[in-house]
Protein backbone atom coordinates (compact mmCIF):
# COMPACT_ATOMS: atom_id res chain seq x y z
CA UNK A 1 0.00 0.00 0.00
CA UNK A 2 1.38 3.55 -0.43
CA UNK A 3 -0.90 4.54 2.45
CA UNK A 4 1.30 4.40 5.63
CA UNK A 5 -1.17 3.95 8.16
CA UNK A 6 -0.91 4.10 11.85
CA UNK A 7 -4.81 3.15 13.00
CA UNK A 8 -8.14 2.50 11.63
CA UNK A 9 -10.99 3.54 13.92
CA UNK A 10 -14.73 1.91 13.16
CA UNK A 11 -17.48 3.47 14.89
CA UNK A 12 -21.18 2.18 14.79
CA UNK A 13 -24.55 4.47 16.48
CA UNK A 14 -27.36 2.80 16.79
CA UNK A 15 -30.33 5.17 17.57
CA UNK A 16 -33.22 2.93 19.17
CA UNK A 17 -35.04 5.85 20.22
CA UNK A 18 -35.73 9.14 20.04
CA UNK A 19 -37.77 11.91 21.62
CA UNK A 20 -39.37 9.27 23.23
CA UNK A 21 -40.39 7.36 19.51
CA UNK A 22 -39.28 4.07 19.12
CA UNK A 23 -37.18 4.33 15.83
CA UNK A 24 -37.74 0.69 14.09
CA UNK A 25 -36.07 -0.62 12.95
CA UNK A 26 -33.18 1.10 14.95
CA UNK A 27 -31.02 3.12 12.32
CA UNK A 28 -27.60 2.41 12.01
CA UNK A 29 -24.54 4.72 10.92
CA UNK A 30 -20.98 2.95 10.09
CA UNK A 31 -17.58 5.19 9.80
CA UNK A 32 -14.30 4.14 9.15
CA UNK A 33 -11.41 6.43 10.04
CA UNK A 34 -7.26 5.69 8.96
CA UNK A 35 -4.55 7.51 10.62
CA UNK A 36 -2.30 7.71 8.05
CA UNK A 37 1.07 9.54 7.52
CA UNK A 38 1.03 12.78 5.15
CA UNK A 39 4.29 12.43 2.91
CA UNK A 40 3.66 16.35 2.42
CA UNK A 41 4.33 17.49 5.95
CA UNK A 42 6.43 21.02 6.10
CA UNK A 43 6.40 21.04 2.43
CA UNK A 44 4.88 22.89 -0.47
CA UNK A 45 4.31 19.83 -3.54
CA UNK A 46 2.97 20.71 -6.54
CA UNK A 47 2.48 17.31 -7.72
CA UNK A 48 -0.26 15.68 -5.28
CA UNK A 49 -0.42 12.11 -7.24
CA UNK A 50 0.49 10.04 -4.61
CA UNK A 51 -1.96 11.50 -2.06
CA UNK A 52 -5.00 10.82 -4.89
CA UNK A 53 -3.88 7.34 -5.35
CA UNK A 54 -3.35 6.98 -1.44
CA UNK A 55 -6.85 7.95 -1.86
CA UNK A 56 -7.71 5.25 -4.06
CA UNK A 57 -6.69 2.56 -1.63
CA UNK A 58 -8.57 4.16 1.26
CA UNK A 59 -11.63 4.27 -0.82
CA UNK A 60 -11.83 0.73 -1.01
CA UNK A 61 -10.24 -0.28 2.74
CA UNK A 62 -12.38 2.19 4.51
CA UNK A 63 -15.55 1.42 2.17
CA UNK A 64 -15.10 -2.39 3.19
CA UNK A 65 -14.46 -1.29 7.11
CA UNK A 66 -17.32 0.59 7.18
CA UNK A 67 -20.14 -1.88 6.13
CA UNK A 68 -18.67 -4.51 7.64
CA UNK A 69 -19.32 -2.79 10.76
CA UNK A 70 -22.62 -1.75 9.86
CA UNK A 71 -23.13 -5.49 9.72
CA UNK A 72 -25.23 -5.43 5.94
CA UNK A 73 -24.48 -6.28 2.16
CA UNK A 74 -23.25 -3.19 0.80
CA UNK A 75 -26.30 -2.72 -1.97
CA UNK A 76 -28.61 -2.02 1.26
CA UNK A 77 -26.33 0.88 2.50
CA UNK A 78 -29.06 4.11 2.01
CA UNK A 79 -26.80 7.05 2.62
CA UNK A 80 -23.06 7.85 2.97
CA UNK A 81 -20.64 10.58 3.10
CA UNK A 82 -16.47 11.12 3.47
CA UNK A 83 -14.20 13.73 4.97
CA UNK A 84 -10.97 14.25 6.09
CA UNK A 85 -8.57 15.96 8.52
CA UNK A 86 -5.27 17.22 7.88
CA UNK A 87 -2.47 17.93 10.53
CA UNK A 88 -0.77 21.17 11.57
CA UNK A 89 1.95 20.66 8.93
CA UNK A 90 -0.35 19.77 6.11
CA UNK A 91 -2.37 21.91 3.68
CA UNK A 92 -5.93 21.42 3.03
CA UNK A 93 -5.46 20.51 -0.78
CA UNK A 94 -3.70 17.30 0.72
CA UNK A 95 -7.62 16.70 1.90
CA UNK A 96 -8.96 17.46 -1.20
CA UNK A 97 -6.43 15.15 -2.94
CA UNK A 98 -7.16 12.39 -1.23
CA UNK A 99 -10.70 12.22 -0.78
CA UNK A 100 -12.29 14.14 -4.55
CA UNK A 101 -9.95 12.66 -7.43
CA UNK A 102 -10.55 8.94 -6.90
CA UNK A 103 -11.53 7.85 -3.63
CA UNK A 104 -15.30 7.64 -4.51
CA UNK A 105 -15.36 5.02 -7.57
CA UNK A 106 -13.54 2.16 -5.27
CA UNK A 107 -15.81 3.71 -2.58
CA UNK A 108 -19.13 3.19 -5.37
CA UNK A 109 -18.27 -0.70 -6.16
CA UNK A 110 -17.65 -1.77 -2.46
CA UNK A 111 -21.30 -0.53 -2.37
CA UNK A 112 -22.68 -1.49 -5.90
CA UNK A 113 -24.04 1.77 -7.06
CA UNK A 114 -24.20 5.41 -5.79
CA UNK A 115 -25.17 7.89 -8.51
CA UNK A 116 -25.04 10.95 -6.18
CA UNK A 117 -22.38 12.94 -5.62
CA UNK A 118 -20.97 11.65 -1.98
CA UNK A 119 -21.00 14.24 0.27
CA UNK A 120 -17.65 15.94 2.08
CA UNK A 121 -16.06 17.96 4.51
CA UNK A 122 -12.59 19.11 5.07
CA UNK A 123 -10.98 20.87 8.08
CA UNK A 124 -6.78 21.45 9.58
CA UNK A 125 -6.62 20.70 12.72
CA UNK A 126 -4.78 19.04 15.84
CA UNK A 127 -5.23 15.94 17.74
CA UNK A 128 -8.93 15.46 18.52
CA UNK A 129 -9.99 16.90 16.49
CA UNK A 130 -13.66 16.63 15.62
CA UNK A 131 -14.89 15.30 12.12
CA UNK A 132 -18.41 16.78 10.61
CA UNK A 133 -18.86 13.90 8.23
CA UNK A 134 -21.85 14.87 5.98
CA UNK A 135 -24.26 12.07 4.91
CA UNK A 136 -26.50 12.16 1.86
CA UNK A 137 -28.48 9.22 -0.05
CA UNK A 138 -26.47 7.57 -2.23
CA UNK A 139 -28.87 7.44 -5.11
CA UNK A 140 -30.60 10.43 -5.08
CA UNK A 141 -28.55 13.72 -3.70
CA UNK A 142 -31.96 15.56 -2.90
CA UNK A 143 -33.87 12.84 -0.57
CA UNK A 144 -34.58 15.09 2.94
CA UNK A 145 -34.86 12.43 4.99
CA UNK A 146 -31.14 11.26 4.71
CA UNK A 147 -29.15 15.03 5.18
CA UNK A 148 -27.37 14.03 8.39
CA UNK A 149 -23.84 14.36 9.54
CA UNK A 150 -21.86 11.85 11.86
CA UNK A 151 -19.51 13.14 14.19
CA UNK A 152 -16.31 11.30 14.84
CA UNK A 153 -13.33 11.48 15.94
CA UNK A 154 -9.72 9.81 16.94
CA UNK A 155 -8.08 11.20 20.55
CA UNK A 156 -4.48 10.79 19.33
CA UNK A 157 -5.19 11.84 15.61
CA UNK A 158 -4.24 13.85 13.30
CA UNK A 159 -0.82 14.33 14.71
CA UNK A 160 1.52 17.45 12.65
CA UNK A 161 2.74 14.95 9.97
CA UNK A 162 -0.25 12.71 9.89
CA UNK A 163 -4.16 13.03 7.97
CA UNK A 164 -6.89 11.75 9.17
CA UNK A 165 -9.41 10.21 6.58
CA UNK A 166 -13.29 8.61 6.95
CA UNK A 167 -15.95 7.09 5.55
CA UNK A 168 -19.84 6.89 6.60
CA UNK A 169 -22.61 4.58 5.54
CA UNK A 170 -25.68 4.54 7.02
CA UNK A 171 -28.74 1.98 7.01
CA UNK A 172 -31.39 4.76 6.74
CA UNK A 173 -31.87 8.56 7.36
CA UNK A 174 -32.79 10.74 10.25
CA UNK A 175 -34.17 8.69 13.24
CA UNK A 176 -37.55 10.62 13.02
CA UNK A 177 -37.87 12.35 9.42
CA UNK A 178 -40.58 15.30 8.99
CA UNK A 179 -39.68 17.85 6.83
CA UNK A 180 -40.66 16.71 3.73
CA UNK A 181 -39.12 17.38 0.32
CA UNK A 182 -38.09 13.90 -2.18
CA UNK A 183 -39.19 10.55 -0.59
CA UNK A 184 -36.75 7.74 -0.92
CA UNK A 185 -40.10 5.93 -2.61
CA UNK A 186 -40.14 8.78 -5.51
CA UNK A 187 -36.35 8.54 -6.23
CA UNK A 188 -36.07 8.23 -10.15
CA UNK A 189 -32.39 7.00 -10.02
CA UNK A 190 -31.28 8.51 -13.13
CA UNK A 191 -29.21 11.70 -12.74
CA UNK A 192 -28.02 10.93 -9.12
CA UNK A 193 -30.28 13.90 -7.53
CA UNK A 194 -33.77 13.47 -7.72
CA UNK B 1 -38.68 -2.43 39.26
CA UNK B 2 -37.93 0.36 36.28
CA UNK B 3 -37.38 -0.81 32.83
CA UNK B 4 -33.76 -0.16 30.96
CA UNK B 5 -35.01 1.97 28.37
CA UNK B 6 -31.80 2.08 25.44
CA UNK B 7 -31.57 5.69 23.30
CA UNK B 8 -28.65 4.45 21.29
CA UNK B 9 -25.77 2.29 21.24
CA UNK B 10 -22.19 3.20 20.18
CA UNK B 11 -19.83 0.58 19.45
CA UNK B 12 -16.37 1.48 18.67
CA UNK B 13 -12.72 -0.11 17.50
CA UNK B 14 -9.13 0.66 17.42
CA UNK B 15 -6.73 -1.18 15.52
CA UNK B 16 -3.53 0.23 15.79
CA UNK B 17 -0.58 -0.57 13.42
CA UNK B 18 1.79 1.43 15.19
CA UNK B 19 2.93 4.37 17.07
CA UNK B 20 6.44 5.92 15.57
CA UNK B 21 8.02 2.38 15.75
CA UNK B 22 7.95 -0.97 14.10
CA UNK B 23 4.69 -2.10 12.51
CA UNK B 24 2.98 -4.45 15.10
CA UNK B 25 2.50 -8.30 12.94
CA UNK B 26 -0.84 -8.18 14.56
CA UNK B 27 -2.30 -4.94 15.14
CA UNK B 28 -3.48 -4.90 18.39
CA UNK B 29 -7.04 -3.50 18.92
CA UNK B 30 -8.72 -1.31 21.11
CA UNK B 31 -12.93 -1.07 21.40
CA UNK B 32 -15.32 0.58 23.17
CA UNK B 33 -19.11 0.03 23.79
CA UNK B 34 -21.78 2.56 25.25
CA UNK B 35 -25.67 2.39 25.92
CA UNK B 36 -27.24 5.57 26.40
CA UNK B 37 -30.59 5.03 28.87
CA UNK B 38 -33.00 6.74 30.59
CA UNK B 39 -31.64 7.42 34.24
CA UNK B 40 -34.92 6.39 36.08
CA UNK B 41 -33.56 8.39 39.33
CA UNK B 42 -33.45 11.29 37.43
CA UNK B 43 -34.50 14.84 39.31
CA UNK B 44 -35.08 13.52 42.69
CA UNK B 45 -32.85 11.93 45.25
CA UNK B 46 -34.07 8.29 46.09
CA UNK B 47 -32.64 6.27 48.91
CA UNK B 48 -32.95 2.79 47.11
CA UNK B 49 -31.59 2.46 44.20
CA UNK B 50 -29.73 -0.40 44.32
CA UNK B 51 -33.29 -2.66 42.53
CA UNK B 52 -31.42 -0.87 39.23
CA UNK B 53 -28.37 -2.85 39.08
CA UNK B 54 -29.93 -5.93 38.65
CA UNK B 55 -32.12 -4.41 36.27
CA UNK B 56 -28.65 -3.64 34.81
CA UNK B 57 -27.21 -6.82 34.21
CA UNK B 58 -29.41 -8.32 31.05
CA UNK B 59 -27.83 -4.46 29.42
CA UNK B 60 -24.27 -5.55 30.69
CA UNK B 61 -24.55 -8.68 28.83
CA UNK B 62 -25.62 -7.64 25.80
CA UNK B 63 -23.29 -4.48 25.85
CA UNK B 64 -20.37 -7.55 26.60
CA UNK B 65 -21.39 -9.93 23.71
CA UNK B 66 -21.79 -6.76 21.34
CA UNK B 67 -18.44 -5.41 21.71
CA UNK B 68 -17.01 -8.77 21.86
CA UNK B 69 -18.63 -9.68 18.35
CA UNK B 70 -17.10 -6.44 16.86
CA UNK B 71 -13.75 -7.30 18.41
CA UNK B 72 -13.81 -10.45 16.88
CA UNK B 73 -15.70 -12.90 18.81
CA UNK B 74 -13.07 -14.40 20.27
CA UNK B 75 -12.86 -14.47 24.57
CA UNK B 76 -9.42 -15.63 24.71
CA UNK B 77 -8.41 -12.88 22.71
CA UNK B 78 -9.36 -10.43 25.14
CA UNK B 79 -6.41 -9.46 27.19
CA UNK B 80 -7.60 -5.86 28.62
CA UNK B 81 -10.97 -4.47 30.26
CA UNK B 82 -12.34 -1.13 31.88
CA UNK B 83 -15.61 0.44 32.31
CA UNK B 84 -17.28 3.48 33.36
CA UNK B 85 -20.08 5.59 33.38
CA UNK B 86 -21.36 9.41 32.72
CA UNK B 87 -24.70 10.86 34.35
CA UNK B 88 -26.51 13.52 33.15
CA UNK B 89 -26.60 16.55 35.09
CA UNK B 90 -30.17 15.77 36.34
CA UNK B 91 -28.87 12.81 38.24
CA UNK B 92 -26.08 11.58 40.76
CA UNK B 93 -22.56 10.32 40.31
CA UNK B 94 -23.79 7.71 43.11
CA UNK B 95 -26.03 6.85 39.74
CA UNK B 96 -22.95 5.77 37.81
CA UNK B 97 -21.93 3.44 40.66
CA UNK B 98 -24.92 1.13 39.78
CA UNK B 99 -22.68 0.08 36.62
CA UNK B 100 -20.46 -1.74 39.28
CA UNK B 101 -21.94 -5.23 39.24
CA UNK B 102 -23.48 -5.41 36.13
CA UNK B 103 -20.69 -4.50 34.36
CA UNK B 104 -18.00 -6.07 35.49
CA UNK B 105 -19.88 -9.57 36.05
CA UNK B 106 -20.80 -9.41 32.03
CA UNK B 107 -17.87 -8.59 30.84
CA UNK B 108 -16.68 -11.82 33.17
CA UNK B 109 -19.17 -14.42 31.81
CA UNK B 110 -18.88 -12.87 28.33
CA UNK B 111 -14.90 -13.55 28.82
CA UNK B 112 -15.65 -16.91 30.48
CA UNK B 113 -13.38 -16.05 33.60
CA UNK B 114 -11.23 -12.98 34.09
CA UNK B 115 -9.76 -12.78 37.47
CA UNK B 116 -8.55 -9.17 37.92
CA UNK B 117 -11.15 -6.52 39.64
CA UNK B 118 -12.37 -4.28 36.28
CA UNK B 119 -10.98 -0.81 36.59
CA UNK B 120 -13.48 1.64 36.28
CA UNK B 121 -14.26 5.87 36.05
CA UNK B 122 -17.35 7.91 36.68
CA UNK B 123 -18.41 11.80 36.20
CA UNK B 124 -21.35 13.77 36.17
CA UNK B 125 -21.60 15.73 32.65
CA UNK B 126 -23.00 16.82 29.23
CA UNK B 127 -23.66 15.88 26.40
CA UNK B 128 -19.95 15.29 24.86
CA UNK B 129 -18.49 14.49 28.14
CA UNK B 130 -15.45 12.86 27.01
CA UNK B 131 -14.58 9.82 29.77
CA UNK B 132 -11.11 8.47 30.07
CA UNK B 133 -12.18 4.38 30.75
CA UNK B 134 -9.01 2.98 32.37
CA UNK B 135 -8.20 -0.56 31.15
CA UNK B 136 -6.14 -3.18 33.11
CA UNK B 137 -5.24 -7.32 32.26
CA UNK B 138 -8.15 -9.28 32.60
CA UNK B 139 -6.30 -11.45 35.04
CA UNK B 140 -3.49 -9.73 36.77
CA UNK B 141 -4.29 -6.18 37.42
CA UNK B 142 -0.19 -5.32 38.13
CA UNK B 143 1.04 -6.41 34.49
CA UNK B 144 2.42 -3.05 33.30
CA UNK B 145 2.03 -3.44 29.61
CA UNK B 146 -1.81 -3.43 29.55
CA UNK B 147 -2.27 -0.71 31.28
CA UNK B 148 -3.86 1.85 29.49
CA UNK B 149 -7.28 3.91 28.28
CA UNK B 150 -9.97 4.75 26.52
CA UNK B 151 -11.35 8.02 25.78
CA UNK B 152 -14.76 7.62 24.70
CA UNK B 153 -18.21 9.94 24.56
CA UNK B 154 -21.01 10.47 22.77
CA UNK B 155 -21.39 14.12 20.67
CA UNK B 156 -25.68 14.06 22.23
CA UNK B 157 -25.59 11.92 25.64
CA UNK B 158 -25.92 12.13 28.44
CA UNK B 159 -28.76 14.40 28.10
CA UNK B 160 -30.25 15.42 31.53
CA UNK B 161 -32.22 12.89 32.29
CA UNK B 162 -29.85 9.90 31.14
CA UNK B 163 -27.10 7.89 31.81
CA UNK B 164 -23.98 6.58 29.73
CA UNK B 165 -22.55 3.19 29.96
CA UNK B 166 -19.29 2.17 28.84
CA UNK B 167 -17.51 -1.01 28.91
CA UNK B 168 -13.82 -1.32 26.67
CA UNK B 169 -11.96 -4.30 25.82
CA UNK B 170 -8.34 -4.47 24.50
CA UNK B 171 -6.67 -7.36 22.53
CA UNK B 172 -2.78 -6.80 23.78
CA UNK B 173 -0.58 -4.36 25.40
CA UNK B 174 0.51 -0.77 24.63
CA UNK B 175 1.50 -1.16 20.86
CA UNK B 176 5.50 -0.13 22.03
CA UNK B 177 5.38 -1.51 25.38
CA UNK B 178 8.67 -1.37 27.16
CA UNK B 179 8.10 0.41 30.33
CA UNK B 180 9.05 -2.63 32.41
CA UNK B 181 7.24 -4.35 35.09
CA UNK B 182 5.18 -7.39 35.45
CA UNK B 183 4.90 -8.80 31.73
CA UNK B 184 1.66 -10.81 30.98
CA UNK B 185 3.97 -14.29 30.37
CA UNK B 186 5.03 -13.75 34.09
CA UNK B 187 1.66 -13.91 35.50
CA UNK B 188 0.98 -16.34 38.16
CA UNK B 189 -3.48 -15.84 38.15
CA UNK B 190 -4.00 -16.77 41.35
CA UNK B 191 -5.06 -13.18 43.03
CA UNK B 192 -6.48 -10.92 40.15
CA UNK B 193 -3.35 -8.99 41.04
CA UNK B 194 -0.19 -10.93 39.99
Amino acid sequence: MKAKIRKIMTVVDETLNEQGQEVSPPIRRAAAIAVIANPFAGTYQEDLAELIDVGEELGALLAERAVAALGIAGDKVESYGKAAAVGENGELEHAAAILHPKLGAPFRKVLGKGAALIPSSKKRGGMGVVLDIPLGHKDAAFVRSHFDGMEVRVTDAPRANEIMVAVAVTTGGRPLPRVGGLKVSEIKGEDGLR
Amino acid sequence: MPDVKVRKFLVSVEEIHHEGGPVADVPPRRGAVLAVIENPYAGAFHADIQPFMEDLKPLGLEMARKLLAAMGGEPKSIEGYGKGSIVGEAGELEHAALWHAPGGYSMREVLGGAKAIVPSTKKVGGPGTRLDVPVTHVDASYVRSHFDAIEVGIPDAPRANEMVMALVMTTGPRVHARAGGLAAKDIKGEDGLR
